[in-house]
């Protein structure tokens, strides 16, 4: 059975991934937890939409079938590819656990 | 989203040739166009930035302009067949795969105008429809069951065209219990106006395309006067011919013949040929296929199949835009039509710059005094990653990415127009794999500025573009060199490099067909001096065809890192009837040419490189003149290190030279730079970088029996760090010391003795 992300076990991880959402080296158990959020299970895959590479960043949603068009959310822009990120997760680690994460990444510690 | 893009008519040319470029503009009715050379294509702000050098032409100044489409989608056609007015049955082997998409074609006489005529498909299901058009209207006669994907049947398909009387008999070739698709039916629809031409697995549209195309195989279509029985079909098939039955045979494609051409012969009594457009994929195996040969050039009664898909594209036929005769003095580089049509922003880009290279000129007595030193522009990696999508076609590419899978506005282009075509490492809408890639379309990807969701994080450039950061250091440091393109070397082999003394590849050279692979090994052989600049180079074999110019063909056989794997019995390429996949599997592992071999990959970070022992040698003195570091490439563009996205290493039992030198070594890797799958049996749980250190880099040196030499940097991200520090590092000193000496023509040692 995959493991199943748990807020009690995980809630540990969020600070070391809102401190560096894209890293080589994150740890074993951060790692664990972001390859199960990951894991596509079908319906709409997000994607991350340069608006102007380097600068402007929005959160898309890729349907199954290529008939249908790609969801644009033009509404929120991201200065940066790890604001997106930590947007992203925010969502997944809600639909996985139930839990709201009320941290900014630009509030971040480290 | 694009508003502008195009491709050249070749991917090289001489100077004073004419090139010409065609061009779709989404946007008004004009656009600029310049002639540029490209030093370096990366926007990143952390590194260089955008370099391109405008060079006056004719190319320059306004242009009209319009939109273009194309028209993708794989059929034969029989233009000249004759209208089937009298009483015929069709008899075909045919095997479905992408049932849910609705009116597809089997067999049409059909003239889309008027509304008339035969048209056989499959309709959204899978269930066999004959329709008929004439004076009373139109007519559709719907089979009650419907076809399994990929499941053969044997499809009898009579038609009185007068009476307007239509039979379907569809037989499973394989019988399975609890299963009932099995058809006999007879339909009673209009009488048939008409209509001549013949077509498979598409019809003409009114618009003049061709559309309603089949995804499928099928085999041994056979056309017979009258109305017959199923039973007939086995009868048909046998060998030698019924002579009873060839005196009502009207035609008989036999597509195992001249399987390395787009002709599908007809052994019938009047000779009627089909063409094949838009490459569909040829030496497949047949309904009859046993596994007892699993070469179509020694059995080929058993590839008698010819796979269809509605999204094959050979040749996008955009018109030209714009047609530019090279200056006679243009120096050989690389080079693009800059093309604009007004200001870029948030939703639209609205520039392109459409790539190509400049070769030096052939005939000697225009060649001047040439440079020593020679790029072999990577043309088939480029072509086999052209308008690469599993971003696209291919879910759970975050996983692997580490990071979120990145769109630029190119990205959501290609999404919005699969008719583009597939790169090699794409499926087909039916699931099948892309085996062919052609260059006479937009090839999004093969264009400076373009920043893939693929290349590593940072500057996440992959193929061409990250070629441009060898380019621009080129420039830097004011080497001239000449660029030999893939496709130029496959045409003109051992001859074109042989006034070479130093070839550099660019980041990630995969893509070799026998004449390349042959060639380059000749010029080692003779005492060139090879700087292999980047990783996973030499490991795929491919083929090209004289009858597709300008495609490249790829079995994915056997072994190897396969983003689609070939069927079994598929293995052989259809241009040439080689046993294709992996260089490797046929006895020359990339070590055999480079020295070093394809051993790791993983697309998040790079790492550095440790110095080895051997870099102490004297044989490798002059690689680290000036170098005394401990950590090499702790930086770069590409993943933030020169040891990144797919590395190599020495392996002597591979064919490494037993005289390679380890110079230094990569470590630090994360846990997503994985240990590639030939590289163990069974499957061991340290794949990652981070517990595995046979996943590592291996920068290397050795001498050749000839007095050349091999240098590789075992990496695509080395030339990522090359412009760190305003080009003042230990990745761009080693690089330079190596050109140097290199370009010395005084030998290397060969002996021990000679030193």
């Amino acid at each position: 059975m995959v493991y199943k992300i748990a807020a009690e076990a995980d809630r540990q991880y969020i600070e070391e991934f809102r401190n560096n959402p894209i890293a080589p080296h994150h740890s074993p158990g951060l790692q664990r937890l972001l390859n199960v959020m990951r894991m596509y299970r079908g319906g709409d895959q997000y994607i991350l939409i340069a608006r102007r590479e380097f600068h402007d960043y929005v959160i898309g949603r890729m349907p199954p079938l290529r008939d249908d068009p790609i969801v644009i959310e033009d509404d929120v822009a991201f200065a940066s590819r790890e604001a997106a990120e930590w947007e992203l997760f925010c969502r997944r680690w809600r639909e996985q656990t139930g839990e709201i994460i009320n941290e900014l990444y630009e509030d971040k510690t480290a | 989203m694009l508003k502008i893009t195009g491709y050249p008519d070749r991917y090289s040319a001489e100077p004073g040739e004419r090139i010409e470029f065609k061009v779709s503009l989404e946007e008004g009715n004009s656009f600029e166009a310049r002639l540029v050379r490209v030093i370096h294509g990366d926007a990143n702000p952390r590194g260089p930035g955008l370099k391109f050098r405008h060079i006056p032409s004719g190319a320059d100044g306004r242009h009209s302009g319009f939109t273009q489409s194309i028209d993708a989608g794989s059929f034969m056609s029989v233009p000249d067949f004759p209208a089937l007015g009298e009483p015929f049955t069709f008899f075909v082997m045919i095997w479905p795969t992408l049932t849910r998409r609705d009116d597809q074609t089997i067999l049409a006489q059909w003239d889309a105008a008027a509304g008339t005529g035969l048209h056989m498909g499959l309709k959204a299901g899978g269930f066999v429809t004959v329709t008929i058009g004439g004076s009373q209207g139109v007519k559709q006669a719907i089979a009650p069951k419907a076809m399994v994907e990929r499941q053969w049947y044997a499809l009898a398909i009579g038609i009185d065209p007068r009476k307007g009387v239509a039979r379907i008999d569809q037989s499973p070739i394989m019988h399975y219990a609890m299963s009932d698709d099995r058809v006999a039916e007879e339909f009673s629809l209009v009488s048939a106006a008409s209509a001549a031409g013949l077509w498979m697995a598409g019809t003409p549209l009114a618009d003049g395309s061709v559309g309603r195309h089949f995804d499928g195989k099928l085999d041994s279509p056979i056309l017979i006067a009258g109305l017959h029985s199923a039973s007939l079909h086995d009868r048909l098939l046998a060998r030698p011919h019924d002579v009873e039955l060839c005196k009502h045979l009207i035609a008989h494609w036999d597509f195992s013949q001249r399987i390395d051409s787009p002709v599908a012969v007809d052994i019938g009594p009047y000779g009627r040929d089909g063409v094949l457009g838009n490459l569909p994929t040829r030496g497949m195996k047949g309904w009859n296929w046993t596994g007892e040969e699993h070469a179509w050039t020694r059995k080929p009664e058993h590839y008698g199949a010819i796979h269809f898909h509605s999204d094959d594209l050979y040749d996008a036929s955009w018109k030209t835009a714009v047609s530019v005769a090279l200056p006679e003095d243009l120096p050989s580089g690389p080079y693009a039509l800059h093309v604009h049509c007004g200001e870029s922003d948030a939703h639209a880009t609205r520039e392109d710059y459409i790539s190509f290279f400049v070769t030096p000129p052939k005939r000697p007595t225009k060649r001047g005094e040439r440079p020593k030193l020679c790029f072999l522009a990577p043309t088939c990696s480029y072509i086999a990653y052209a308008n690469h999508a599993e971003h696209i076609t291919a879910r759970g590419v975050e996983i692997l990415m580490n990071r979120m899978v990145h769109f630029g506005h190119s990205d959501l282009w290609m999404y919005d127009h699969p008719e583009l075509g597939g790169s090699l490492y794409d499926t087909h809408s039916d699931g099948s794999g892309v085996a062919y890639s052609s260059r006479l379309r937009p090839v999004l990807n093969f264009k400076a500025q373009y920043h893939s969701w693929l290349g590593g994080h940072g500057s996440a450039v992959y193929q061409y573009n990250a070629d441009t950061h060898l380019f621009d250091w080129l420039e830097e440091k004011r080497v001239a060199y000449d660029v030999i393109t893939d496709e130029d070397l496959h045409a003109g082999g051992l001859a074109l490099i042989e006034p070479y003394d130093v070839i550099m590849t660019g980041t990630h050279p995969e893509y070799h067909s026998t004449v390349m692979w042959d060639a380059m090994k000749a010029w080692v052989d003779r005492g060139g001096r090879l700087m292999y600049m980047g990783g996973n180079g030499w490991y795929w074999r491919v083929a090209f065809s004289a009858h597709w110019p300008g495609a490249m063909e790829l079995r994915r056989a056997e072994d190897g890192i396969r983003p689609w794997i070939a069927e079994p019995g598929e293995y052989y390429h259809s241009f040439n009837g080689e046993y294709g996949g992996l260089w490797r599997r046929i006895g020359r592992a990339p070590n055999v040419m480079a020295g070093v071999g394809f051993i790791a990959q993983g697309f998040d970070f790079s790492s550095y490189y440790r110095r080895a022992p051997d870099a102490d040698d004297p044989r490798a003195r002059f690689i680290f003149d000036g170098v005394p570091e401990e950590i090499i490439g702790d930086f770069g563009l590409v993943g933030g290190g020169a040891a990144g996205i797919e590395l190599d290493c020495i392996t002597t039992a591979l064919g490494s030279p037993t005289n390679m030198l380890r110079l230094a070594s990569s470590e630090g890797h994360s846990g997503l730079m994985l240990l590639v799958n030939e590289e163990f049996g069974p499957v061991p749980p340290n794949l990652g970088g981070d517990q595995n250190d046979r996943v590592r880099a291996d920068l290397a040196f050795g001498e050749t029996p000839a007095g050349g030499a091999l240098f590789a940097t075992s990496s695509i991200a080395w030339c990522g760090a090359l412009s760190h520090n305003a080009y003042d590092n230990n990745v761009s000193r080693i690089t330079e010391n190596v050109l140097r000496r290199f370009l010395d023509p005084k030998p290397f040692p060969t002996s021990l003795d000679s030193g």
